[in-house]
């Protein structure tokens, strides 16, 4: 009987194993070659140095690679992939490196090809609405430039002042603003992609509409940079709406929250933009460093609270809706309390306690994160129930929160006061979390992805082996040498 | 004590501003309450919520179109009893109306038809215009002491005692007796949000409309606006590689080192 702490050395073993059994350490000769062909590109000779590339944010992952090749055009790219596809070197793309799952770092010493100089917006089609511009461009940068030509970038998340376009196309973000605008599969008109072997794939269209062959772009949507590195982008650009407003209201139950979700689809229809909620739990940690601007008559949060926003071309008509709507949750009482902002200041504000959940979290102790989607009607059952499994932990808290219109929960276990993982405290968490997600037929991974971190799971908890088996063949027809993020999205066996 | 607050509906300060042919563009932009109305509107709820100051009720002002109406369910919603709407379509952002105009409508109000006022709150300016003329005018007209750029407000016997900000330092000054005028500066607090409850009650709570030309008060601009134009765009810096390309710009481009 094999014990979990060995089982999960045999798969890092094997990760390693498989990564050096087919592929190149890359030499000194290697890096000058590089370097040619990426001038712009940092070698150094001890690891500290490329810190900053070789560790993530959540401090979970860290890589041992000495070179960062940032090429500065398509062609640089190309001419990298092909060298390392030629030397059997393992290439790690890289964008805002903000992603939870490890999987823009390396596991050994592979080669990181940053796309950060490719940082160009090329063009802005107003009477379409597509913008096209390089893969690097950092999603707030790229959001303030069509905003200038009264348009906005469909997605938006937390990490906006740090992650690039190419990036969110790689991992198929979510952000909030999902079930308004749809997921990138939906916006994406065009694409670049550089092959493993260095073709340049030119998908680049302005067309909306376009049955011509197989829709290759999508393949490479959400690949996590394992079918090809994304250079270029064409992406629908919905106009900037005249009318926008957020509601934050307070609900008692979780059946409460539903049926204030439903009351919004209701009542709000197409202005609907998003809904998004936060419990007692992860909201009681925000208040230790921002004012919660709705409580109960105690002075204490509220066990539930949503954050609602409209979005529309007619402030009139959206506030005629909103009212509608308010009037009805507060009247049936699926909502107890509420504030409506005033302004723009407020709507920020209220934003702002929403995406502070993640990193204040963070500094509180060690967070076992979990990104899971799940039915609605039984989407907040698991906190308590991992609140009973954890019980003997005083120093343990179960904090949520999420895009509950997508289904889509943040369910995170903090330690306080630690800042590694418990071995005690995890083996109660996982598989346990994973195992209870697909029994309810839910997702494991929601929007953060697979990377290093899930992608053992694959075959176990999210698909079957007729699909594992294809999704292998596809990457072994894109990347027979499997430089491309290797050990990573797929699972080694 | 009886509270007149002013509060004025102008281009939201989160919006980026346009300008137009006609000065900044107005139109389908977001507007929303002066962010220093909303202080003092916070300022005189908190008054009435003191009990020690005897508050008996809060009277909200706004003076401009229709959709003034919006900002006043804002104040009334955050604590005003009720509100008085002076109608026109003259533009507020001192292309049309002035601060002197503005100040002898809030005269008019307080003389004839909200007579034993005790104390008018207002922001120290409005982001539009950033005049911050109406507060001194008014007190001028009236004859009333005043206060400006207020950063604290207690009662202090018949009076109040009021902490100015200034560039140098604090500056306390006591107001003896009541009826007085007080701007109020961002420090003094942090506005409430509009709860729900409120919002619905605010629905029922009076809005009185007097249109701006029955007041007899002259309200041709005296000052004419010769050009509204944005302001030249920053030149966008620019990122080196490293301490030996700093110091090169420093010294060839910059002329800053020898």
């Amino acid at each position: 009987m094999i014990s979990k702490s060995l089982r999960q050395n045999r798969f890092q073993f094997q990760k390693t194993f498989r990564l050096f059994s087919t592929l190149q350490s890359p030499t000194e000769q290697d890096f000058q070659e590089l370097v040619k062909r990426a001038p712009s590109s940092l070698v150094v000779n001890h690891w500290e140095e490329l810190e900053k590339y070789n560790k993530d944010w959540t401090g979970n992952y860290s890589g041992k690679s000495r070179i960062v090749c940032r090429p500065n055009s398509t062609k640089e790219v190309s001419s990298i992939l092909e060298y390392c596809n030629e030397r059997k070197i393992g290439v790690v793309p890289q964008a805002g490196n903000t992603g939870v799952v490890g999987g823009s770092i390396p596991i050994g010493d592979e080669v990181i090809l940053s796309i950060e100089k490719l940082n160009q917006i090329h063009s802005f089609d107003g009477i379409n609405g597509i913008v096209q511009c390089d893969a690097g461009v950092v999603l707030q940068t790229l959001q303030e430039k069509v905003a200038a030509w009264d348009a906005l970038v469909p997605i938006d998340l937390g990490a906006k002042g740090t992650c690039m376009i190419g990036g969110n196309i790689a991992t198929n973000a979510g952000g909030q603003y999902y079930y308004r605008f749809g997921s990138i599969h939906s916006n994406i008109i065009g694409l670049e992609v550089v092959l493993a072997d260095g073709t340049i794939l030119d998908l680049m269209s302005t067309n909306r509409k376009d049955n011509t062959g197989y829709d290759l772009k999508h393949l490479f949507v959400g690949s996590e940079g394992t079918l090809g590195v994304v250079t270029k982008v064409a992406l629908n650009c919905p106009r900037l709406p005249s009318s926008r407003n957020v509601a934050f209201l307070a609900c008692d139950s979780f059946q409460s929250v539903c049926e204030t979700l439903a009351k919004a689809k209701e009542h709000l229809g197409e202005v609907l933009a998003a809904f998004e909620f936060m419990d007692k739990a992860v909201l009681d940690q925000v208040a230790t460093e921002k004012r919660i601007p709705l409580l109960n008559d105690n002075g204490e949060n509220y066990d539930f609270y949503v954050l609602v926003e409209t979005q529309g071309s007619n402030e009139d008509h959206d506030m005629q809706k909103l009212e509608l709507f308010l009037e009805s949750t507060m009247e049936s009482s699926q909502a107890v309390d509420g504030i409506l902002a005033q302004d723009m200041k407020q709507v920020l504000d209220i934003w702002e306690i929403r995406e502070s959940c993640n990193p204040i979290i963070k500094s509180k102790g060690y967070n076992y994160k979990y990104d899971i989607s799940l039915p609605l009607d039984c989407y907040y059952d698991i906190a308590n129930v991992m609140r009973d499994r954890l019980s003997k932990f005083p120093t343990v808290e179960v904090v949520n929160w999420g895009h509950v219109i997508d289904g889509n929960l943040h369910l995170n276990i903090i330690d306080k006061g630690e800042f590694k993982v418990r071995e005690e405290v995890k083996e109660l968490i996982e598989p346990f979390v994973f195992e209870y997600t697909i029994s309810k037929k839910g997702s494991i991974s929601a929007e953060h992805g697979l990377g290093q971190c899930k992608n053992e799971y694959l075959g176990k908890y999210a698909k079957d082996a007729a699909t594992v088996a294809v999704m292998k063949n596809l990457k072994q027809s894109f990347d027979p040498n499997g430089i491309l993020n290797p050990s990573k999205f797929l699972p080694s066996l | 004590m009886k509270i007149l607050v002013g509060v004025k509906r102008v281009v939201d300060y989160a919006v980026k501003v346009r300008v137009g042919a006609n000065g900044v563009e107005l139109k389908n932009v977001k507007m929303s309450m002066n962010p220093f109305c909303e202080i003092a509107t916070e300022a005189a709820v908190r008054l009435k919520e003191n009990k020690a100051a005897n508050v008996s009720e809060v009277v909200a002002v706004s003076v401009g179109p229709k959709q003034c109406q919006d900002t006043l369910r804002t104040a009334l919603a955050m604590g005003c009893d009720r509100a008085i709407h002076v109608k026109t379509d003259l533009r507020g952002d001192y292309m049309e109306l002035q601060s002197d105009s503005v100040a002898k409508i809030f005269q008019k109000i307080v003389e004839e038809k909200e007579q034993n006022t005790d104390l008018v709150l207002l922001g120290k300016q409005s982001i539009d215009s950033d005049c911050g003329q109406v507060g001194p005018m008014l007190a001028g007209f009236l004859n009333y002491p005043q206060a400006t750029f207020a950063a604290n407000i207690d009662l202090d016997g018949d009076g109040l005692k009021v902490e100015r900000e200034t560039d140098s330092g604090t500056e306390t000054i006591k107001i003896p007796s009541l009826p007085a005028v007080i701007t109020c500066d961002l420090r003094l607090n942090e506005p409430r949000y509009a709860t729900l409850p409120n919002i619905m009650k605010a629905k029922k709570k009076k809005i009185d409309t007097i249109d701006a030309n029955d007041l007899g008060v002259d309200l041709t601009a005296k000052n004419k606006v010769l050009e509204v134009y944005e302001p030249p765009p920053r030149k966008e810096g620019i990122v080196v590689e490293d301490v030996d390309e700093l110091i090169a710009k420093l010294k060839n481009e910059a002329g800053l080192l020898q």
